[in-house]
């Protein structure tokens, strides 16, 4: 028996022992998980600037700050935007909607995306791959259009898978929220409204 | 469960583990690294590029995906004694082993050969390779492939090197990653050219447990006229890998793939799913444009206006093509022109 069938006994033999591992853990041991990944995924949205972006901004006594009753539902359905002010020659090349959810650069406009898990509106038919996949490859599901600014997606792409699922849990938890945001408009729309 | 019942679920937890790493050890490279080269791959006969190796077969699916007018050549291979279970018709199973390679061409320049290979843990490896520019041999391409790779053969100059992503995206989105090879695919009653290569993979015993009544009847996309029917293979092939009821693709109630077991229901859901119904997809340039289709108004139609468009925010297919397939659209609009206009419109799904 040479060492590599030995390698590979050895590890049949770890498989069988994170087999027997899984196969004893108790339904509570599981939801315990599942709180940990919740948990943690609140962490790195709240920590992560989400909120930044897809939570619209709203004018407090303190100045702007999230408005919390439409957590993380992206751009309102509700806010037509007017046509985005044309800059001059020169360094400024992005301008945003005082809610920062409408952002208009050399791209169009950008909507930010409602994160909530409403079904019809939000995320509430993603699949975690669909999560995952967006994240990995800075397209739609992983196969749709582009994702486009300010996204941070090279940055986000930095999360470990388990970090990625961590955000997932905890997006399912978050209170669904009906809200379509508006599909982005090419460079040329750049005068027209929602 | 039980203390005992959980004894014998890890029993064959640790006989199907042990299982799966002697098949790798027997094959060689279950997890190993990429070949560097395409010649190292097994398409070719040692020290070939050009002369395909003995039991690799070439073949050609009856309904092609748009590929910017690259000119393709398709192979597939099986491990000695393996065969693929049709029991599914439209989710074939390969075995361990089996390996997919697809040639892009430009004006007789080789580009770019990808390869698909099924591991040992039934996982899909996906990879790509880049012709040199005296074709001796390929390259393997980077992960995260190439926006513009310039090669003066291919339109504009400039070639897409797909990233490993962009090879899941579409493959792992439909019932079985491998998209070109099906009983549709390959059927003996062909809307275009005249091959029999799905008997003959079923006479050599490469394809078993296809249902007897597909051997019988070979299957074929329903449809009402011969127009539908190729309009129906069309976006089978360009649009069906995402949008299909297999729980793997898109979540919307879009279903664009045909099945080879139920070709009446799949043709049923396809128009049922299009007919007059609103799209998610909605842009003010298009504002006339609410419904999929609107029969007999292609330029009122979300479906071909996204088929036509190539502003990345809006095209379908959203990977794999930079230009739109004038044929393809001409097609497409002659079946929602002509065809549809007379069809009774479903209640939306």
């Amino acid at each position: 028996m040479n060492t590599r069938v030995i390698h590979i006994y050895c590890t049949a033999a770890a498989l069988a022992a994170l087999a027997a591992t899984l196969l004893t853990a108790s339904p509570r041991a599981a939801a315990a998980d599942n709180a940990n990944a919740v948990a943690r995924g609140k962490y790195l949205v709240n920590t992560s600037g989400c909120h930044d972006c897809h939570t619209p901004f709203k004018l407090g006594p303190n100045g702007p700050e999230p408005d919390m009753s439409r957590m993380l539902s992206g751009h309102p359905e509700s806010l037509v935007m007017p046509p985005a002010p044309a800059l001059p020659d020169g360094p400024w090349v992005m301008t945003s909607a005082a809610t920062n959810t409408a952002h208009a650069g050399p791209w169009g406009v950008s909507f930010t995306a409602n994160l909530t898990p409403d079904a019809d509106t939000g995320m509430g038919q993603w699949t975690l791959k669909d999560f995952v996949s967006t994240i990995r490859t800075g397209r739609h599901m992983g196969r749709g259009r582009p994702v486009l600014p300010p996204m941070p997606i090279p940055v986000y792409n930095n999360f470990t898978d388990a970090d990625l699922e961590a955000v997932y849990a905890y997006l399912r938890t978050v209170p669904p929220i009906k809200n379509r945001v508006p599909e982005p408009l090419a460079p040329a729309q750049k005068t027209a409204g929602n | 469960m039980d203390a005992a019942t959980r004894l014998k679920a890890a029993a064959r937890t640790v006989l199907f583990a042990a299982a799966v790493l002697l098949h790798a050890h027997a094959h060689g490279d279950a997890n190993g690294a990429l070949p560097e080269r395409l010649s190292d791959t097994g398409l070719y006969v040692a020290g070939s590029t050009t002369q395909v190796r003995p039991g690799v077969l070439a073949f050609a699916p009856q309904y092609t995906l748009w590929s910017d007018g690259a000119d393709k050549q398709r192979w597939i291979a099986l491990p000695p004694g393996t065969f693929i279970d049709a029991s599914q018709p439209d989710a074939w199973q390969f075995p361990p082993g089996t390996r997919l390679w697809k040639e892009f061409s430009h004006a007789g320049r080789r580009v770019e050969t990808r390869t698909i290979a099924r591991l040992a843990d039934g996982s899909w490896r996906y990879a790509t390779y880049l012709w040199n520019a005296d074709g001796s041999d390929a390259v393997l391409a980077p992960a995260r492939g190439v926006a513009a790779w310039p090669v003066p053969q291919a339109p504009g100059g400039r070639y897409a090197v797909p990233s490993r992503g962009d090879c899941t995206g579409c493959h792992e989105s439909a019932a079985t990653p491998v998209l070109g090879f099906s009983a549709l695919q390959l059927s003996a009653q062909r809307d275009q050219e005249n091959k029999t290569l799905l008997n003959e993979l079923i006479a050599r015993g490469l394809v078993r447990n296809l249902p007897r009544a597909l051997t019988q009847q070979p299957p074929r996309i329903a449809a009402r006229s011969a127009t539908e029917r190729a309009a129906l293979g069309y976006l089978h092939a360009n649009c069906g890998h995402c949008h299909n009821r297999s729980g793997a693709g898109v979540p919307l109630r879009l279903t664009l793939a045909q099945s080879a077991a139920d070709p009446d229901a799949s043709r049923a859901d396809t128009v049922a799913s299009l007919l007059g119904v609103e799209g998610r997809f909605r842009t003010p340039a298009w504002a006339e444009a609410a419904h999929l289709i609107e029969p007999g108004q292609p330029a009122r139609s979300a479906l071909a206006l996204r088929m036509r468009s190539r502003d990345a925010r809006l095209q379908m297919p959203p990977l794999g093509t930079d230009i739109a397939d004038d044929e393809g659209l001409r097609l497409v609009e002659r079946w929602i022109r002509h065809d549809l206009s007379v069809e009774p419109r479903s209640p939306t799904p």
